[in-house]
């Protein structure tokens, strides 16, 4: 037992050290001030100051999905803790590990209205995993480590420490890491071994198998990443993933179906809609993905492994739930199906593959490319050729912009696309690539951005500029909120209510002012040059690239419709939308 | 309602849950239920092991197959709590409330209210010249029953502790 006496905000800083941590994202204020005080004095843990404070929850998610460990966060009481919300919840939906350590009034005054006093715990419970308010300072070391193991381990999730200014200024015991286990929390790891076995065998037996994984599988760490990829590739199977899954499995790879879901793969969803055993790992049946569900996949067996056992039978009812790491059931799985005695039918599987063919031919992606205005698409694959063989990693805003970045560009590795999928934050995509370039120095770090999404959180263009962290922004400026205008045009007659983006600013004049490059393209034959330049200037760059306002994003699976009624882009004209598919989000 | 295919159907359940006696956990249930939409029909909360800390809570809820299901892997995600137990699924068990009923009344009815209890084996806990109070154990339907009873005869106040409930048999929970 290593037992100390420290005052409550040196207990922090010694905890964060004890669980690795080397960055906190963050912002000062009076509930705070002990620990940027004990912060100030060390040289272990370094502080990324952010512009605002959900900035620096999405630029923890950042760093936390690009490398697999916790995320840090620490802002003041009151403002710095409710303008943290969104991230929290952000970081809730997409099962993102963030520790966010929020200041608190003095525990006297807890409930009196006090200057900057917010009910955080209050507010953060239902949009953390779990959260903890410190009253003694003799349980601050034992509730910080509890906080990264429990928003470590499991389903990983945002875990809030609330810690009152009294607290941070005591002094008390700290105890090390070893020292503290959860009385209660143990998530279940190991599968079943009978459902394993059961399910080995359906695998085996499939006719028309798919293979539908999710971001499960990357946070469950990198042997889980390996052992999909050789399952899959020992079957032979087709495999499709889920936004949060791209890069679990190669995209290049042949077997590699694309993306599934409302703006996925017409050959994804097919396969999704005609399989006969669905294999789904680390996904969770979200309504993006189903579709209208009494149509989703009705003649399939259904096999879900996930660390979570609320996931399984939520949406859909499957056959075989197996609770469990999507690593170590994955290993179990290819390990159960490889004693399987029967001959695996070659003929189905070759028919399944010619049916899969037939679809891929369908070239979902295809768009016009007159080539007088610059398509997103295009540019996207301008960025696809032109950053091929470098270290790159994506993040995004939310919109088309968004699904473009996900059907065009490549996602060869796990952790190297961060984009917020669950909740669709608009103003995630900056802070994250500020998050994602802190752990990763030397990599190309591209945020996909729009007009409208880029606003919500630009000022995080002074932090990358603060802390020499040399994001590219990429804006594609279609002038509209393009994904709402969409829906206006296919749900309400293109009346484009609130949907233009008016008054926007010269995108370059503002990176100037901020100190960082712009650079725009207006015409298709300036996108190169663009590319090329944003990813050879030095520091931050924001590169404009005016496309086309008009351009939709297809495929699409209109909401309340079947993934067999999915539409191309070239009979878009036959989006019908049925009434209660009007009421759907 | 009962043409309904079995996993259409709702049906009430009684779930009991075995959480850490810390601040705030009460909340976290109860806001789980409220955030995702479930029902509570009553729901009881105690210290039951002070030693351990733990704390006992049983909720009486409704739902169809698939949302018990749900509710209770819900329950089971929340960090503090250590079991969660579908006592109407896992078989025979005990389910009992508690009552206190205030009755005023003078006469004909008060000698009424007091041959009723009797039959009820509810007992008296005070009594005035004009009132009585009754204490009555049981299951939630007697207690439904004798308050009923009771309304002609001058009830004028309820107070119920909601379901606490065990399951039968030598096992714990
Ligand atoms: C914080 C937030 N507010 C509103 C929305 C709803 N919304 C989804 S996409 C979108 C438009 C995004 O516009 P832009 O960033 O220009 O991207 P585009 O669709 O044009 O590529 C809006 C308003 C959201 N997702 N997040
Ligand atoms: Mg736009």
């Amino acid at each position: 037992m290593s037992e100390e006496t420290l005052s409550g905000a040196e207990i922090i800083i010694r905890a964060l050290v004890d669980q690795g941590v080397d960055v906190v994202f963050g912002y000062p204020g009076g509930a705070v001030l002990p620990i940027y005080d004990a912060l100030f004095q060390q040289n272990s843990v370094r502080h990324i100051l952010v512009r605002h404070e959900q900035g620096a929850v999405h630029a923890a998610e950042g760093y936390a999905r690009s490398t697999g460990k916790v995320g840090v966060v620490l802002v003041t009481s009151g403002p710095g803790a409710t303008n943290a919300v969104t991230g929290l919840t952000d970081a809730l939906m997409d099962s993102v590990p963030v520790v966010c350590l929020t200041g608190q009034v003095a525990t006297h005054m807890i409930g009196n209205d006090a200057f900057q006093e917010a009910d955080t715990i209050g507010i953060t419970r239902p949009c953390t995993k779990h959260n903890y308010l410190v009253k003694d300072v003799n349980d601050l070391a034992r509730v910080m480590h509890e906080a990264f193991y429990v928003s470590r381990t499991g389903r990983p999730g945002p875990v809030v420490v609330d810690l009152p200014k009294d607290v941070q200024l005591a002094t008390g015991n700290y105890i090390g890491r070893e020292d503290v286990k959860h009385r209660t929390y143990a998530p279940q790891n190991v599968g079943d071994s009978g459902l394993i076995e059961e399910a080995a065998e359906l695998i085996a037996n499939a006719k028309r198998p798919v293979f539908y994984t999710g971001g499960g599988v990357i946070n469950s760490g990198d042997r889980a990443t390996e052992a999909l990829r050789s399952f899959v590739r020992a079957t032979g199977y087709p495999i499709t993933s889920t936004l949060m899954g791209l890069g679990a499995y190669p995209a290049s790879d042949k077997q590699f179906l694309g993306m599934l879901g409302m703006h996925g793969m017409y050959e994804a969803n097919l396969a999704m809609a005609h399989c006969d055993v669905m294999i789904a790992i680390g996904s969770r049946f979200d309504d993006r993905v189903t579709g209208r569900l009494d149509a989703f996949s009705p003649g399939s067996k259904k096999i879900h492994v996930d660390i979570d056992p609320s996931s399984i039978n939520k949406n859909v009812i499957v056959d075989i739930g197996i609770v469990g790491d999507c690593g170590l059931v994955t290993e179990a799985l290819m390990a159960a199906w490889k004693k399987q005695k029967g001959k695996p039918d070659k003929d189905a599987h070759g028919k399944w593959w010619a049916d899969i063919e037939k679809w891929r031919a369908r070239d979902c992606l295809a768009y016009e490319n007159p080539g007088d205005v610059i398509k997103p698409q295009y540019a996207l694959e301008r960025l696809r050729e032109l950053t091929c063989g470098k270290d790159l990693y994506v993040t995004t805003e939310v919109g088309q912009h968004q699904m473009w970045a996900a059907q065009f560009l490549p996602f060869e590795d796990p952790k190297h696309w961060m984009t917020s999928g669950g909740l669709g934050t608009m103003g995630y995509g900056l802070p994250a690539a500020i998050g994602v370039q802190m752990a990763h120095p030397d990599a190309l770090v591209i945020d996909v951005a729009g007009e409208a999404s880029i606003l919500m959180n630009i000022q995080e263009l002074s932090t990358a500029v603060q802390h020499r962290l040399p994001v590219k922004i990429l804006i594609l400026n279609n002038q509209y909120m393009g994904m709402v205008r969409q829906w206006q045009e296919l749900l309400h007659d293109a009346r484009y209510s609130e949907s233009y983006m008016d008054a926007l600013p010269d995108f370059v004049k503002l990176a100037e002012a901020f100190g960082a490059t712009g650079l725009r393209a207006e015409r298709p034959d300036q996108v190169d040059d663009v590319i090329k330049a944003m990813i050879e200037t030095d520091g931050v760059v924001v590169a404009e690239i005016a496309v086309d306002p008009k351009e939709n994003c297809y495929p699409m699976i209109p909401s309340g419709a079947a993934h067999t009624e999915m539409i191309l882009g070239s009979d878009s004209t036959s989006a019908k939308v049925s009434d209660s598919g009007l009421a759907l989000v | 309602m009962n043409d309904l295919p079995i996993e259409k159907r709702a049906r009430s359940h009684t779930i009991s849950v075995l959480v850490d006696n810390e601040a705030g956990v009460l909340a976290r249930v109860i806001g789980l239920f409220s955030g995702r939409g479930y029902n509570i029909e009553s729901l009881t909360v105690a210290e039951v092991d002070p030693e351990n800390e733990l704390s006992r809570i049983t909720v009486l809820t409704s739902g169809t197959p698939q949302v018990i299901e749900q509710i209770k892997a819900q329950l089971g995600r929340l960090v503090p709590v250590h079991k969660v137990a579908d006592l109407t699924v896992a078989g025979r068990h005990v389910s009992r409330e508690l009552a206190l009923l205030k009755v005023t009344s003078e006469g004909e009815p008060r000698v009424e209210s007091l041959r009723i209890a009797d039959i009820f084996r509810a007992r008296v806990v005070d009594s005035t010249n004009t009132s009585f109070v009754f204490e009555l154990t049981g299951a939630t339907d007697k207690i439904n029953a004798f308050v009923e009873l009771m309304k002609p005869l001058g009830l004028i106040e309820v107070s119920r502790t909601g379901v606490a409930a065990i399951s039968r048999g030598p096992d714990p929970l």
